[in-house]
């Protein structure tokens, strides 16, 4: 009656006995998914991160560096009888911010009670100080630490730029392969520019651990392991001193300072104003501060110098002179009547010379001088004679460096805009047009836009008559002491050098009995300037101001520019003066222009 | 004194070589196990689970001795007291037992410690099959029957009130006892058929499509076969009964099992669906045996279960530490060997002339199978957790004297069979 019973288990047991053998093959011989969890499970790849690049202004004294900062970790698991009163009394914090914390931890998506969680991040050295002795009294909480950066000096937060976690819209575009979640990567400024030379590489550890996260030795005696290698440091062309001075003299005002040294490019300094502290966007306040100072209406982290974008108004004119002068439409003894029918004027003059015209911001002299360039007669057709002299014109012009990026070390350069023929095809819709259409552009005002460091940088052109190294915030990378390559270049500008000597004397001119005469003149020092007023219906109009000193050999070259301040003789010739006499002699011997600048309400 | 010489002659050493390899690769792997490279203890170091499962062993020398020297009518005989004695020890745990691991399954004299339950196991065997064993015994008879089920379930009635719930399902397994000694297999095939509808209600997200299948197949049914009344309405009962069965399934997981007993059948179903929560046990035991590749990482060289990666890898999860350092290989070796073992065990069953021994036999041989099937089904995902050792490889004391007094209890009643008259 119980024939074959016998037979069914056996065959049970053999079968029993396959089926986990073929499951077998599966998870340990066909999947190797398996061996690769496992390892990622046991083998801790403790990442050395490695110290970033400091920055040194150009004195040698330190601007950034970095500090300590400690995430607390937690792993829920192993938490015990959490003390929540000990605990918010340790931390500081309220309990409903605790419950809320742990509330948050566990809605994250990476979150396992079994591994570490970030419970609280970027405690600062003084506030990890007041826990550190404390947290052995709360299990299951650890520590991590990295760095993050310091600044020494409230100034530069633009030129700067700031640090913060890599967000993950960067991350999935990266293609290097360089960065993970929750590094640093430099977000603007020269943290950005120099990113590559400042962030270093970090080296990793393999390490055996066990469930609880407790290292059980190295993997492979270390045979995997690569040490972490800091960024290389930075030096900056900035004078940090002048810096902090030039952005106290901008303080209450929107605007912008440059100042470069001819001989080499190097900007000295370089204030958007309105700014903001540095250290505000540093550790654990870095989400809330940006928040505030993102939202700011007078836009502190629009780096005026570089993407503020103006007329250049009266102090083009020298640009203009060049051009004409290499053109040979006038010579400096050329003299243009002061007709104010066609084009308003100001000051009594009526018929003078290149310098004088230059001294006095002569508009009808201006304005005949760009009909000579723009209708030599080559063409018969006026419409087409006007063409090829514009086009002429666009070259000579965008050699000193405007209506293009001049390629400094920051990101985020606006160009500018000077027209050419094309951009009057679109403008007038293909319709015809000549010099009657486009004469404005002579006094620098019209269709022309030029931003603050192109201004300090034609400064510097006229300084060093006719040529300039593009302007750069780094002048040593590392151990090479040199900067980037492109910085070590001479760039031409198409206009000969003995030409710029008429610009030098109108400048000197200019500051000695014109309109610089009151705010910008220095005792011992001459002082080659130009002033601008940019005008800006319906508000009021934009001072500006660019000079160099002293005049032989210059040691800097400056931009002004303050909006909405009115003329250029006023706000932004004070401020560049102060900048020249701080920089050269290290003081001001005028505190009555110092205390104008500081007392004087400019700001719109 | 003459019995006790010539019982070498008699023993089943095919048997008795399997078991001794087993115990060996066991002890090797709580070794394995516990190891800790930092700490570099010797494998016979009593502070660790090796030495002291050592001396567990060794105490099965004294075991095994005393079991061949005392006569083999002793165990038929006092079956039932000994059923007895254990039920009442097992009723005493609750109140006087020890908790360990959770389980409050521990009975401690002074030093001396152990489950009982463990050893309830054998002493069901042996009541069962005397009971089985008795002459005149038919398996047909409903009252058999029902005696019969009522001596499983007292012992499983009582474990389960120490919370052990994976010891006392491995009482279930007597039922192959009683099919090998004449139950209908209605009974087998109704228990199938009712664990495939279970596992099905567990994996087909809505219930509709389970109760839609039954009334097409119903369907079928009706059209294909006779068309008579009677023929429709037992049908129809039947379909209606599955029906109420895949609800009460549902209401069963939801209302009825604890939550860790819910997350344990969901990790099975799903265990990608919360790795680092309820699925943690199955996934990280895949994890330590599917990285030990087809030759393994080589012994003391795993990383998971060294690393606690795997909860209670030196008992109940013990087949991991074989799957990672030994790999597909080492696997098959164990397997192999204790399917020898099942048959073996089978083979001298069978050839046993009484029944009670026969029905010992198979008691025996459904235990193993039990715990073997089950054990290693579930650090390889085919099977929920349930928290039952793998005979000679988990570690302690209770379990591993429970499988060999179990064990060699058959080897005495199988040297002695020659004595024994035929009842059969």
């Amino acid at each position: 009656m119980n024939e074959g019973r016998k037979e069914i288990f056996q065959i049970l047991f053999v079968l029993t006995g396959l089926v986990f053998l073929v499951k077998l093959f599966f998870i340990q011989v066909l999947d190797t998914r398996y061996a690769e969890m496992a390892d990622s499970n046991a083998i801790m790849r403790e990442v050395e991160y490695p110290f970033r690049g400091l920055i040194y202004d150009r004195n040698g004294k330190l601007i950034v560096y970095n500090t300590p900062e400690f995430d607390i970790n937690v792993i829920n698991k192993e938490i015990e009888d959490l003390d929540s009163a000990k605990f918010c009394e340790a931390f500081q914090i309220s309990r409903q911010e605790l419950r809320n914390r742990f509330k948050e931890m566990k809605a994250r998506k990476e979150y396992s009670p079994y591994k570490p969680t970030v419970f609280i991040d970027r405690l600062s050295n003084i506030d990890f100080a007041k826990v550190q002795d404390r947290l052995d009294e709360f299990s299951g909480f650890y520590v991590q630490a990295r760095t993050t950066r310091s600044y020494t000096s409230p100034a530069l937060a633009n030129a700067l730029g700031y640090v913060s976690e890599i967000s993950k819209r960067k991350l999935e575009g990266d293609e290097t392969g360089i960065y993970k979640q929750g590094d640093y990567i430099g977000q603007s400024g020269i943290e950005l520019f120099y990113e590559e030379q400042l962030r270093g590489k970090r080296g990793v550890k393999f390490k055996l651990r066990n469930v609880r996260g407790i290292e059980k030795g190295a993997f492979k005696d270390g045979a995997y392991d690569t040490l972490s290698v800091p960024g290389e440091d930075l030096v900056s062309s900035i004078d940090i001193e002048l810096q902090e001075y030039a952005e106290l003299l901008m303080k209450g005002k929107s605007g912008s300072v440059v100042a470069i040294e001819p001989s080499s490019g190097e900007i000295l300094t370089l204030v958007s104003g309105p700014s903001y502290d540095p250290n505000l966007l540093t550790g654990r306040n870095y989400s809330s501060n940006f928040v505030l100072i993102s939202n700011d209406t007078n836009k502190p982290l629009f780096n005026r110098p570089l993407m503020a974008q103006y007329r250049p108004g009266s102090i083009f004119k020298i640009a203009q002179a060049m051009t004409a002068l290499q053109e040979g439409v006038i010579t400096p003894d050329t003299r243009i009547r002061c007709d104010r029918s066609i084009i308003g004027c100001h000051g009594d003059h009526s018929n003078e010379d290149l310098r004088g015209a230059i001294a006095n911001s002569c508009n009808p002299y201006f304005h005949g001088t760009l009909r000579r360039m723009l209708n030599k007669g080559v063409s018969s057709d006026p419409y087409e004679d006007t063409r090829i002299g514009l086009a002429e014109w666009n070259e000579h012009i965008m050699s000193f460096g405007f209506g293009g990026t001049l390629g400094i070390d920051l990101p985020n350069e606006k160009t500018g805009l000077i027209p050419d023929p094309a951009y009057y095809d679109r403008a007038y819709d293909n319709r015809p047009w000549k010099f009657s259409n486009i004469y404005s552009l002579a006094i620098g005002e019209g269709e022309n836009l030029v931003v603050p460091i192109q201004m300090a940088n034609f400064a510097a052109i006229v300084a060093n008559r006719g040529y300039y190294y593009t302007p750069h915030l780094i002048k040593a990378i590392g151990d090479s002491g040199k900067p980037l390559p492109q910085y070590q270049e001479k760039q031409y500008t198409s206009i000969d050098p003995q030409h710029f000597e008429i610009a030098v004397d109108a400048m000197q001119r200019v500051v000695e009995s014109g309109t610089g005469q009151y705010r910008a003149k220095l005792k011992d020092i001459i002082v080659c300037g130009k002033t601008g007023t940019v005008q800006n219906d319906p508000l009021p109009d934009h001072s500006v101001f660019i000079a160099f000193a002293p005049k032989d050999n210059p040691k800097i070259a400056v931009s002004v520019y303050v909006e909405n301040a009115g003329q250029g003789a006023r706000a932004a010739a004070s401020i560049a003066s102060l900048v020249i006499e701080k920089y050269l002699i290290g003081q001001t011997n005028r505190p009555y222009i110092e205390d104008y600048v500081l007392t004087g309400h400019f700001l719109y | 004194m003459r019995r006790g010489i010539d019982i070498s002659g008699n023993l089943d050493w095919v048997t008795v070589l399997i078991y001794l390899g087993l115990l060996l690769l066991g002890w090797l792997n709580i070794y394995a196990a516990v190891y800790d490279e930092t700490v570099s203890q010797s494998i016979f170091d009593l502070s660790l689970n090796s030495g002291r499962q050592l001396l567990f062993i060794l105490a099965c020398v004294v075991i095994i001795m005393g079991i061949i020297i005392i006569d083999m009518r002793f165990y038929e005989a006092f079956a039932y007291i000994a059923f007895a004695v254990i039920l009442v020890m097992l009723l005493l745990v609750p109140f006087i037992g020890k908790e360990v691991g959770g389980n409050k399954a521990w009975l401690g004299i002074g030093p001396f410690g152990g489950q009982p339950s463990e050893f309830a196991k054998f002493i069901t065997a042996l009541a069962v099959a005397k009971f089985i064993g008795t002459v005149g015994f038919r398996m047909d008879n409903i009252r058999n029957q029902f005696l019969l089920f009522a001596m499983i379930s007292l012992p499983m009635f009582l474990i389960l009130l120490q919370k052990d719930t994976g010891t006392a399902l491995v009482f279930t397994a007597f039922i192959f006892v009683f099919f090998r000694e004449g139950m209908s297999p209605f009974l087998m095939v109704v228990g199938i058929c009712a664990a495939a509808i279970f596992i099905l209600t567990l994996l087909v997200p809505n219930q509709l499509y389970l109760h839609g299948g039954i009334v097409v197949v119903l369907a079928l049914l009706i059209m294909l076969g006779k068309k008579k009344f009677k023929r429709i309405t037992v049908l129809a009962i039947g379909a209606l009964i599955v029906m109420g069965v895949i609800e009460s399934v549902d209401y069963v997981i939801t209302d009825i099992l604890k939550p860790h007993q819910q997350n344990r059948i969901k990790a099975l179903i799903n265990p990608d669906a919360d790795p680092l929560g309820y699925g943690w046990n199955v996934t990280q035991s895949k994890i330590a045996i599917g990285s030990g590749g087809p030759f393994g990482k080589g012994f003391l060289k795993g990383t998971q279960t060294k690393f606690d990666f795997v909860p209670e890898q030196s008992t109940d999860f013990i087949f991991c530490t074989i799957g990672e350092e030994h790999g597909w290989l080492g696997s098959l070796v164990v397997i192999v060997l204790f399917v020898a073992l099942l048959l073996r065990v089978i083979f001298i069953a069978e050839r046993q002339k009484s029944r009670f021994a026969r029905a010992y036999g198979y008691g025996v041989v459904s235990i193993f199978f039990f715990h073997f099937a089950i054990n290693i089904g579930m650090t390889i995902g085919l099977f929920p957790v349930i928290g039952i050792p793998l005979p000679f490889f988990s570690y302690g004391g209770s379990a591993l004297w429970g499988f060999t007094i179990l064990l060699f209890i058959l080897l005495k009643l199988d040297a002695h069979r020659g004595q024994v008259l035929q009842r059969l």
